[in-house]
């Protein structure tokens, strides 16, 4: 726990910030750039300031180490299993003309299917790597 | 205008790196390598390649430093001083780049539209994209849509990354988030005393004998 207050209160009231600005450069990934990998990465870092200002227990209260495990695997799964989705519709592994009627609207939801697997994914492994750093003790 | 900024970021690009390799105290040497990845970002603004840039700055200048951090609060943050003068990799590394910068000469000018890599298959995905998948950043598009395949391999590259991290670093139940010391001190209390060790051996030869 960080007895500076200045940064405990700029941190907390950054952070939901920071969470919403993930959450526009992944589904404005399509106008501008971002996407899965980047807004993954700065949703991860909301938790992660959270972690170096609260101190790591706090922050596996809030998140518990089993979470990010969870979505690092299951983010894959989303992308991979989108490709089975369509292979399941008649299409080609990936082809996503198949999951509407229309292929250019199929071609959007295929898209944001696997950014969100990639946010999910990329998200679970960098507060992992995190925690998997910041847990271990100088011996 | 641009020329200016390129030439700017480049040579604090260089000052930077001299700086890295300079420094003794490991953790002025983090902070200047985020500084790298972010004159790196700037560089890649200038080439307009924005989406390279938000992931270096978010990766390169974000997370690595903090888990350069990370490591750093286990490691301690002094470098020790190096035991012997570094002719030998120096001369490796001059004679390196020179052959690298001898190579780069030989390169089509930077951004000429008639360069192999705009040749191939990147005037199909800037004339058709929008045509045949409908969404205007054709970064995403290529990403997500033409080279789908890819990016499922990287997402797996992710993932396999926390994996091996995870099976060095945080063995034990997950739960309590338990971890392993892999400081040496911490294997010569792990091996025990040489009378579990002939316990073991015996049980070893028990399981051996049971197979049999």
């Amino acid at each position: 726990m960080d007895d500076r207050v200045i940064v405990r209160i700029c941190s907390k009231i950054l952070t939901p910030f920071i969470m919403i600005f993930a959450l526009y450069v992944q589904f404005h990934g399509d106008y501008s750039p971002g996407g899965g990998f980047q807004a993954g990465v700065i949703f991860a870092a909301a938790f992660i300031l959270y972690a170096l200002v609260y101190g790591l227990a706090r922050a596996l209260r809030v998140l518990p180490p089993v979470v990010p495990y969870i979505c690092g695997a299951l983010g894959l799964f989303i992308f991979a299993g989108t490709g089975f989705v369509t292979m399941a519709l008649g299409g080609n592994y990936l082809d996503y003309d198949v999951l509407a009627h229309d292929p250019s609207h199929g071609q959007h939801y295929g898209i944001l299917a696997i950014e969100f697997g990639v946010l999910v994914t990329v998200f679970g492994v960098m507060v992992g790597l995190f925690y998997a750093f910041a847990g271990r003790r100088r011996s | 205008m641009i020329t200016v900024v390129d030439i700017t970021l480049l040579i604090m690009l260089a000052v930077t790196a001299v700086a890295v390799v300079r420094v003794r105290n490991l953790f002025g040497a983090t902070m200047l390598m985020a500084i790298y990845s972010v004159l790196t970002a700037g560089l890649f603004v200038t080439m307009d390649a924005m989406d390279v840039a938000f992931t270096e700055a978010a990766v390169g200048a974000g997370i690595s430093t903090i888990l350069m951090l990370g490591t750093l609060a286990l490691v301690g943050s002094e470098e020790a001083a190096p035991r012997h003068r570094p002719i030998v990799p120096l001369f490796v590394t001059v004679v390196t780049g020179a052959i690298l910068i001898y190579g780069s000469l030989d390169m089509p000018a930077f951004g000429n539209p008639d360069n192999p890599a705009h040749q191939h298959v990147a005037p199909y995905y800037l004339e058709e994209s929008y045509d045949e998948v409908g969404i205007p950043n054709i970064v995403t598009v290529v990403l997500g849509s033409y080279r789908g395949f890819d990016t499922m391999g990287e997402v797996a590259v992710v993932f396999t990354a926390l994996v091996g991290v995870l099976l060095i670093l945080a063995r034990g139940r997950s739960d309590q988030h338990r971890t392993v010391d892999l400081h040496p001190s911490a294997f010569e209390a792990d091996t025990g005393t040489p009378a579990s060790r002939e316990e073991l051996d015996a049980e070893g030869r028990e399981g051996e004998t049971d197979h049999g």
